[in-house]
């Protein structure tokens, strides 16, 4: 009996196992043409697909890529994030030299010094309607696209107490911003209201309340979809639905790491972390993590059940590296950044994401 | 206020003299309204699908007419926003679109019953608009901008950056593609070639898909596309402001020429319109044939509507050595077939839907040139009414629009202070020597009374500033003196102040505003410590109009600079008015004080946080 209960489990794992999404994976360096292959951040936008490089902007179309430099109008050659504007298609970067949009071939960038933006030290914008929110080393900021003004958000105004913003979404009803070592920072846009999320136990390397709000005051990335919030952290991910708070360690979820750059969730349960050991996706149970190997470089799949069993799942492909920045989506395909290259992951059909 | 103090000062006299008063002064109040008499002045037309109608857009009476084209009068009159300037039908014409700039709406007009169904918002400053895909498309000057109103909603949808002082519109046929223009260069390095664009938007995804550059262009005007939608015209100008004005005789003031842009050219290619010895000034409209046999343009500097041989025109755009053509002045006699005189600043042009005939716009004559494009002379000439004498404000706008005053009718005013506000463009004046004072184009808004004019201040008054230097330095021709001189200084003085968008309607100041309002009125730095007088925003820049008339240093001399010391120029509406300082070196306002400020001897800034420099700004524009 007790073998026909192993053999059931077993085969539950096996089949969990090929059920979680699995994907193809195409790399793109400077071979291929990219300017740069620490890949900072991804973003898709239909059938192209921008990269933010360390040495450029660079853009996936028809087969090519075609890249921009300063020279073109790129505020600064290092492009930390891209995000996209939905509504205009216009593209948003966040540099180490300001904030820049380029629209239908014409870049227009934004500076401290030609405009209202807090600092040029951008690491992080996200576009709600005719507001452009911007994550910057002094602050966060908003434009205005209709009227040119600008705000600015800092200790002043907001209860940040510490001004290194470091990400930033804005979807739904509100805005949230990653605050390096000052947790995260939450704006209703119908009240205009600010509040502020930390780490309850205040401790910088302890974890001695785990469930019971933010995990980390070192947060890096924030998602909002759904009215879930997603943080990621130097030191696990958080979930906040409004209510609750979970977080995830390396130690108890199948994290590969606690060291997060990026959370992207796809609609509140489901979501992508890109650590410094892999890239690792969460169904709301169970977890897969995708990578070459840390010590052979092997392609590598790894899947976590609820139960906390993991199974190796064979394949032939792996992203570029396992140091991962960052993530977005092509229909059932996902993009992702990272220290070594632009990896495409192609999802193997079969299986739901 | 008024009637208090009135009524206090009659108390105690007897009870019929507060009557007779309030009757003298009402009386006073409509014989005052009746004494500014009010021009319609076209700026734009349509013509119905089935050619019965002409919808001629007046700007000076806040109307749309609708003329009778058989009967070639007026057969009813709309009632619209304030300042209309751009024109749309719908597919079949059973609406009209009329575009109010002052009131940044778009009226809705019933076209049988010429009622209005709805008034919908718009960005700053609508001028041109075209209709696609359940949507209208609205070029925001002050916005550079296009809204996508979208018409089941009556929203303003979304905003799409177009190039700076968005202005004139074209759909393609079908309305899949509309094409926009701007009236200012897109923001560039200092002393660099200007740029422009023709924008191309989808309609049906409401997305910018390109971009064609212009490169040397700033002030493009309307844009017409062809009815199989392969070939695109934009009326321009191509100044040389990087270059002294010394050279009028050589040509090198400004190129008025055409955008040749689509599917029938390849890249864009800019011809030009001028012959050798006589210039198109300042062109506007643009028409063409529906069987691409012929386009139309206005010139409304030179008064006149050019007929171009349009497959001429297009082997010119795609002859190999295109690209050099843009300044070869022998090139239009090529392509241009015609010159017609028509009337006094001629704007808008449309064809009926046959071809056969061209209404004319002429805005300073109040009329409607028909233009029969068979026989290739006037008509008719359609009065729109108003006023029938002439103000010497009238008198002076037609001078101050004409470009026969200059050497050759290459320019006029208005090339410059395009419909009377800036061109975004810093120049090179010869009078102080080639190189030297290079000088930003101020604002001409509420002018008045902000003398001495000139960046050095060297000019006392208006007559001066418009007089003789205008005839030596500028047209080095003929130029205003006497009557026409007083008249054209009336007129400049006229030039009504444009509303402020960054106000809120009833007045108040935002929070930020108000912050930055007490900065610009502060007399001590944020340590305390006392700010000389001379370094006060509100000294120098004091008064209605935001000057004290005065010369000031303030830190930005160079070495092509004769004096350190520059005007005090007026604050009114600065938030549109960029470049800035005196050679328009400052990019944007913030860039006045980040960057060209670092002394403090342009007020006292540098104390300021980030923060409170953007509150100041704030400020600033709403003066």
């Amino acid at each position: 009996m007790r073998h026909k209960v192993l053999a059931a489990l077993c085969l539950a794992s096996g089949l969990l196992a090929q059920n979680m999404p699995r994907f193809r994976w195409e790399n793109f360096t400077t071979a291929q043409g990219l300017p740069d292959d620490r890949v900072y951040s991804v973003c898709v936008d239909g059938d192209r697909v921008w990269a933010g490089t360390d040495n450029g902007l660079a853009v996936y179309e028809r087969g090519k890529w075609k890249v921009f430099t300063p020279a073109d109008g790129l505020a600064h050659r290092a492009v930390l994030y891209v995000t996209l504007d939905k509504r205009t298609h216009d593209v948003w970067m966040a540099t180490m030299g300001g904030l820049s949009r380029y629209s239908a071939g014409r870049f227009d960038t934004f500076t401290q010094l030609n405009s209202g933006l807090a600092n040029d030290v951008v690491y992080g914008v996200s576009v709600l309607d005719d507001f452009v929110w911007v994550a910057t080393a002094a602050g966060g900021s908003r434009l205005n696209t209709r009227t040119g003004q600008w705000s600015l958000y800092n200790e002043r105004n907001t209860p940040m107490y510490e001004i290194w913003t470091y990400s930033v979404t804005a979807a739904e009803d509100k805005v949230y911003y990653a605050v390096w070592g000052g947790g995260v920072l939450e704006y209703d846009v119908k009240t205009d209201h600010w509040k502020d999320y930390n780490d309850p136990d205040g401790e910088t390397e302890l974890v001695l309340f785990k469930d019971q709000g933010l995990i980390h005051e070192i947060t890096t990335s924030v998602s909002y979809v759904n009215k879930i919030l997603w943080v990621a952290t130097y030191f696990g991910a958080s979930r906040y639905d409004g209510r609750n708070w979970h977080n995830f360690l390396q130690k108890d979820s199948g994290l590969p790491s606690d060291f997060l750059n990026q959370v992207k969730s796809t609609d509140g349960t489901r979501a992508w972390f890109s650590t410094d050991k892999g890239l690792a996706y969460f169904d709301g149970e169970n977890w897969a993590t995708y990578r070459p190997a840390l010590d052979t470089r092997a392609p590598e799949m790894l899947v976590r059940d609820s139960q906390g069993k993991v199974t190796r799942v064979a394949v032939d492909t792996a992203p570029a590296h396992h140091y991962t920045f960052g993530v977005d989506f092509q229909g059932d395909d996902v993009w992702v950044a990272t220290a070594k290259g632009l990896s495409h992951g192609i999802r193997i059909q079969g299986e739901t994401k | 206020m008024f009637r208090r103090i009135r009524f206090s000062s009659l108390r105690n006299r007897r009870p019929v003299r507060p009557l007779l008063a309030l009757a003298l002064l009402a009386l006073g109040w409509a014989l005052a309204g009746q004494d500014v008499p009010r021009y319609p002045s076209p700026v734009d037309l349509a013509v119905s699908p089935d050619g019965q109608r002409l919808y001629v857009v007046c700007e000076g009476t806040d109307e749309l007419l609708a003329v009778d084209t058989a009967a070639q009068s007026i057969a009813g009159r709309v009632k619209v926003g304030r300042v209309p300037q751009g024109i749309a039908l719908s597919p079949g014409g059973q609406r009209i679109y009329v575009t109010n700039s002052w009131s940044d709406t778009v009226t809705e007009i019933d076209a049988a019953s010429l009622g209005v169904l709805r008034t919908l918002p718009a960005g700053f400053e609508p001028h041109g608009i075209a209709a696609g895909n359940g949507s209208l498309f609205v070029a925001n000057r002050i916005g550079s901008d296009v809204s996508a109103i979208d018409l089941s909603t009556a929203q303003d949808a979304r905003h799409l950056p177009a190039g700076r002082g968005a202005s004139y519109v074209a759909a393609s046929p079908g309305g899949q593609r509309v094409y926009v223009t701007h009236i200012y260069p897109n923001p560039g390095p200092f002393r660099s070639q200007p740029e422009s664009e023709i924008t191309e938007i989808d309609t049906e995804h409401q997305v910018v898909v390109s971009r064609t550059r212009l490169h040397n262009a700033a002030g493009i005007f309307h844009v017409a596309i062809s009815r199989d939608g392969r070939l695109g015209l934009a009326a321009q100008l191509r100044p040389k402001n990087l270059i002294p004005l010394a050279h009028v005789a050589h040509g090198w003031a400004f190129g008025d020429s055409l955008a040749v842009f689509g599917e029938d050219i390849g890249d864009a290619v800019q011809l030009p319109l001028d012959e050798l010895d006589r210039y198109f000034s300042l062109p506007f409209g643009v028409a063409i044939a529906p069987d691409k046999s012929k386009a139309y343009l206005s010139a409304s500097g030179s008064n006149e509507v050019a007929i171009l041989d349009l497959p001429r025109l297009v082997e010119a755009a795609r002859s190999p050595g295109r690209a050099a053509l843009a300044n070869d002045l022998s090139a239009s006699a090529a392509y241009v077939l015609a010159r017609i005189p028509v009337g006094r600043n001629p704007k808008g042009i449309a064809l009926s839907p046959d071809g056969g005939k061209l209404y004319v716009a002429n805005r300073l004559d109040d009329t409607v040139s028909v233009l029969d494009t068979a026989k290739g002379r006037i008509a008719a000439t359609i009065p729109l009414g108003g006023a029938a004498t002439l103000t010497a404000e009238r008198r002076g706008e037609r001078l101050f629009y004409s470009s026969r005053y200059a050497f050759q009718g290459q320019f006029g005013c208005a090339n410059c202070h395009l419909d009377a506000t800036i061109d975004g463009l810093s120049w090179d004046l010869e009078p102080d020597g080639f190189g030297v004072d290079i000088v930003d184009n101020r604002s001409l808004e509420q002018v008045g009374d902000t003398a001495p004019y000139k960046w050095n201040g060297s000019n006392p008054d208006l007559q001066t500033e418009c007089g003789p230097r205008t005839e030596r330095f500028f047209f080095r021709s003929q130029g205003f003196a006497g009557a026409d001189l007083e008249d054209l200084v009336s007129f400049i003085k006229s030039i009504p102040l444009r509303p402020n968008r960054f106000r809120q309607p009833d007045g108040e100041l935002t929070p930020a505003q108000e912050r930055g309002k007490a900065i610009f009125e502060r007399t001590t730095r944020k340590d305390g410590t006392e700010i000389s007088e001379l370094l006060q925003c509100f000294v120098c820049h004091a008064g209605k109009d935001y000057t004290n008339q005065q010369l000031a240093e303030v830190g930005t001399f160079k070495e092509t600079d004769r004096s350190p010391k520059v005007d005090v120029p007026q604050l009114i509406n600065v938030g549109n008015t960029a470049p800035y300082l005196h050679d328009g070196s400052a990019r944007t306002l913030e860039e006045i004080w980040t960057v060209f400020n670092p002394k403090d001897q342009h007020g006292v800034t540098n104390d300021l946080s980030k923060d409170e420099l953007n509150d100041l700004i704030e400020y600033l524009r709403t003066l």
